[in-house]
């Protein structure tokens, strides 16, 4: 596989994600606002994405594979959304 | 000189020429050289054995059901019995039959020659996809054997996480790992049709059986994992005694439905996608035509894979998920039907003015077609709201999916075996019985089934070992059909084999088709190819001069 | 060059490159498999916290941070040894791919060391629904002890998934160490592991997940 990630790289997306783990720590020490399970999760997307392009190679990838990564995360998506199109729906009118 | 398979390390690279007469059945003998094969070939085979054999013995459990519903009262089965023989009929049928049968047969024999490949991508994983199946298929025969489940395939909790004193977890964790094995040969497919294409094989050269694996892996990859998953959290419920679709916790009963229809109703689409795939390879062949619209059914089959896993809360109408969700699933439930009837426009255009010849490959997909139309049709009918409460349960919904998965993709599956039989034996099989069995089945079929929807639509509830008397005469009618239909494979069993030996030798291409898999030997050498073909033109490239007459 | 040890090209492949793709490939697939396992549970998961959230958020302060976070670091780090091992592998380094993935192995293993005293402790805490649970404990805070439970079972059910994972995972890339012992990869051959790595690297994306999903749901801060 022909990728020019350095070492470096690596080590700097590390640290990073070091200091998002602290920084999503931290943020359960704050008191609970109305956003804090959004950017507790954002935070958690943002590792995820730093994992997926530099420690799986994702950046230097085929297409093909992004497909494949892409498609899991739609499916994904279409069974917790239409599973909740159910359970979100029930309060409001139900036999 | 005969190059024999190493098992579990790759081949030379250096090609050897097979010598005359040598294919992939004699290129070595014994019992180590066919348990360690590689070979997609050989792979193939050992799965038709094992389907077969599970097919049979699914078969036995209908023949059962049906003799017990001869009369009201139940013929000779307690309730219990009963509960547990339906079980087991749907169990090995969906699990270890239907699902399995098209792609790991057919498909696992089919697919590198039809894309001009020397293998699948991972042989090593298809080896093991076929002993992981079997490992699924012995322990479900154990449990079935050893007591029974009764919790019918659909383990619906409360009844399965709590209530049902059989072997529950065993039958679980045999179906998961009879999952993992679709997984795997899923996987093989997808990647192999990604990768491992000839020189000129581009995607729109592809042939339509490819494309429909293709779909069906798809589905295989994204929906059996929540299977496992719905499964392993009933298993836990029943372990620890505590679980989450439990109502005393605040659980939901109806959360584990979720969980499993959204694996088993795209599981129907597994199902009929290879079929489908099929009908389109053998009515292009004996109709001498190029498929009418390709690129549309090309569109239709990825359509159906997609939209079906947008449908599965039609199975809960009745189960208490709220009234938008029921809603939305109906109107999508409707839109899922439109790419399958393209699939039957695209081949009725297709047979319009073609060379129509009636092997009996025909036959079965012509039967194909009709059936699979009339049972997508009373799919419509369940798509509605208020007709679904009122045949939910019932005998409507039995007759509505026995249409399509033995109308449909068992019908396709016969058709395609006697279709590709000279291709993977090397012989012929009698014309004539080939005949006589297609249309003991359809007809066998049709009076099996028929009566079922009206016995639905009048009310008799399913997996009840026993009925109120008016509706005795319906049942009678349904068993004597079904007595026809076991007559109906029994026959092909029997001339399948015997033309093993006595059938007269195939050629390469007894059929005058076109497509990849035609141009090489039958049986085919170890390697497929002897060269690896270059490909410059579609694969229905027919002329629309009559198929041969090997007069037999 | 191929040394002795590496096999040759599988017949049906045109060479090492074909097949290296192929492989990395089929991981990717089967990794997209390997989502929809965990979201199945995420999806349930994500019903009943969004009906029982207070239960919830409860339940999820009780859980040990300290642990969850060092393990949380201490899978990242293993993924950062896992990627230098295929890095290594890339350059054909023997030396540097084993100790790159016996460190990784040691990591992950420190993980289900860490992982096993915190059930342990979990359990100490009565947190372990039908067999160490105090159900006056919650109803103090004014949450319902089922709906905390439905939480707890999802706790174990989601970590008890992930360690299996990895218990899987650390035995293939010992075996992989021992085969980069053995010089069996190069730099044109070495794509087990590599396919191993992105196996390794997504079971570090779930626990990420997990973390803030099991681990952060309401906030410690005390409120004064």
């Amino acid at each position: 596989m022909n990728s020019e990630t350095s070492t470096t790289t690596y080590f700097v997306i590390y640290f990073a994600l070091v200091a998002l783990t602290l920084a999503t720590c931290g943020l359960s020490f704050v008191p609970h606002f109305e956003w804090h399970t959004s950017v507790g999760l954002a935070i958690a997307s943002a590792k995820v994405v730093l994992i997926a392009l530099f420690f799986m190679h994702l950046i230097s990838s085929t297409r093909l594979t992004w497909l494949a990564l892409l498609s899991g995360l739609l499916w994904l998506s279409i069974l917790i959304g239409l599973t909740l199109a159910d359970y979100a729906t029930r309060a409001v009118l139900s036999f | 000189m005969s190059t024999i398979s190493a098992p579990f390390r790759p081949q030379s690279s250096v090609r050897q020429t097979p010598t005359a007469g040598e294919n992939y059945v004699n290129a070595a003998y014994g019992t180590r050289s066919w348990l360690l094969t590689t070979d997609h070939k050989r792979i193939a085979l050992l799965y038709l054995v094992s389907v077969s054999s599970m097919f049979i013995i699914g078969g036995l459990a209908a023949t059962l059901i049906r003799l017990n519903l001869l009369t009201p009262n139940g013929a000779f089965m307690t309730a219990d019995t009963y509960n547990k023989t339906f079980t087991a009929h749907g169990i090995i049928m969906v699990f270890y039959f239907l699902v399995p049968v098209i792609p790991s047969v057919l498909g696992n024999f089919l697919l590198p020659l039809m894309i001009g490949a020397r293998d699948l991508a991972f042989p090593r994983l298809n080896l093991a996809s076929w002993y992981i199946y079997m490992v699924g298929a012995a322990m479900i025969l154990w449990v079935i054997f050893s007591g029974g489940i009764d919790t019918g395939w659909t383990f619906y909790t409360p009844f399965s996480s709590k209530a049902s004193h059989t072997d529950v977890i065993p039958a679980m964790i045999a179906i998961a790992i009879a999952g993992f094995s679709s997984i795997f040969t899923g996987l093989n497919f997808i990647v192999t049709v990604h990768y491992l294409r000839a020189p000129g094989m581009t995607w729109f050269r592809l042939p339509l059986f490819v494309w429909s694996l293709y779909a069906t892996s798809l589905i295989l990859l994204l929906a059996t994992p929540v299977l496992t998953v719905a499964l392993f959290l009933v298993a836990v419920e029943r372990i620890f005694g505590i679980g989450i679709f439990d109502p005393a916790l605040g659980g939901d009963p109806v959360l584990f439905q979720h969980l499993f229809w959204f694996y088993s109703h795209p599981a129907v689409y597994i199902m009929v996608l290879p079929a489908m795939g099929i009908v389109s390879e053998v009515i292009t062949c004996f109709a001498r035509k190029n498929i009418f619209g390709y690129p549309f059914v090309v569109a239709a089959s990825l359509g159906i894979a997609v939209v079906g896993f947008l449908v599965w809360a039609h199975h809960m109408f009745v189960a208490g998920q709220s009234v938008y969700a029921a809603l939305v699933f109906s109107l999508l439930s409707y839109c899922v039907a439109i790419p399958s009837a393209i699939k039957v426009f695209n081949w009725t255009a297709t047979l319009y003015r073609g060379s129509i010849s009636f092997r009996t490959p025909m036959l079965y997909i012509l039967g194909f077609i009709g059936l699979f139309t009339l049972g997508g049709l009373t799919g419509l009918f369940l798509a509605a709201l208020g007709l679904n409460v009122h045949v939910h349960d019932t005998y409507f919904i039995i007759a509505h999916f026995h249409f399509i998965m033995v109308g449909g993709t068992v019908m396709a599956y016969m058709g395609g075996l006697h279709y590709w039989w000279p291709k993977i034996t090397g012989k012929l099989y009698p014309e004539s019985w080939g005949r006589i069995s297609a249309l003991l089945i359809f007809f066998g079929f049709l009076l099996t089934f028929l009566p079922q929807f009206v016995l639905g639509y009048l009310g008799m509830p399913r997996r009840y070992f026993a009925y109120p008397p008016e509706f005795q005469v319906l049942n009678v009618l349904s068993t004597a059909g079904a007595s026809i239909l076991a007559v109906g494979y029994a026959l092909p069993l029997t001339y399948l084999i015997w033309s093993l030996r006595y059938g007269p030798d195939a050629g390469p291409n007894p059929w005058e088709a076109t497509g990849l898999e035609w141009q090489t030997p039958s049986p085919p050498p170890t390697h497929n190819f002897a060269e690896i073909p270059v490909v410059d033109c579609g694969p229905y490239e027919y002329s629309g001069e009559e198929v041969p007459d090997h007069g037999h | 060059m191929a040394t002795d040890h590496a096999p040759a090209t599988w017949h049906h492949f045109d060479d090492l490159e074909h097949q290296q793709q192929t492989t990395l490939f089929g991981m990717w697939a089967f990794l997209a498999t390997e989502v929809l396992i965990f979201g199945g549970m995420f999806t349930a998961y994500t019903v009943y916290r969004m009906q029982y959230s207070a239960a919830f958020e409860a339940a999820s302060r009780h859980l040990n941070l300290w642990i969850g976070g060092i393990n949380t670091l201490v899978l990242l780090t293993s993924s950062l040894t896992m990627v230098l091992a295929v890095h290594a592998a890339r350059h054909g380094q023997r030396r540097a791919t084993t100790t790159q993935l016996l460190l990784t192995a040691a990591l992950g293993s420190v993980f289900l060391a860490l992982k096993a005293v915190e059930y342990y402790l979990d359990y100490r805490d009565n947190l372990v629904p039908l067999y160490a649970f105090d159900p006056a404990e919650w109803s103090a805070l004014n949450v319902r002890p089922q709906h905390v439970e439905l939480f707890l079972i999802f706790y174990y059910c989601l970590t008890g998934l992930h360690a299996v994972h990895l218990i899987i995972g650390i035995a293939v890339v010992l075996v992989l160490a021992v085969f980069a012992h053995r010089d069996y990869f190069t730099k044109e051959f070495h794509s087990p592991v590599e396919a191993w790595g992105l196996y390794w690297h997504f079971i570090d994306v779930v626990w990420v997940f997990l973390l803030p999903l099991l681990y952060l749901i309401g906030s410690r801060a005390i409120v004064g």
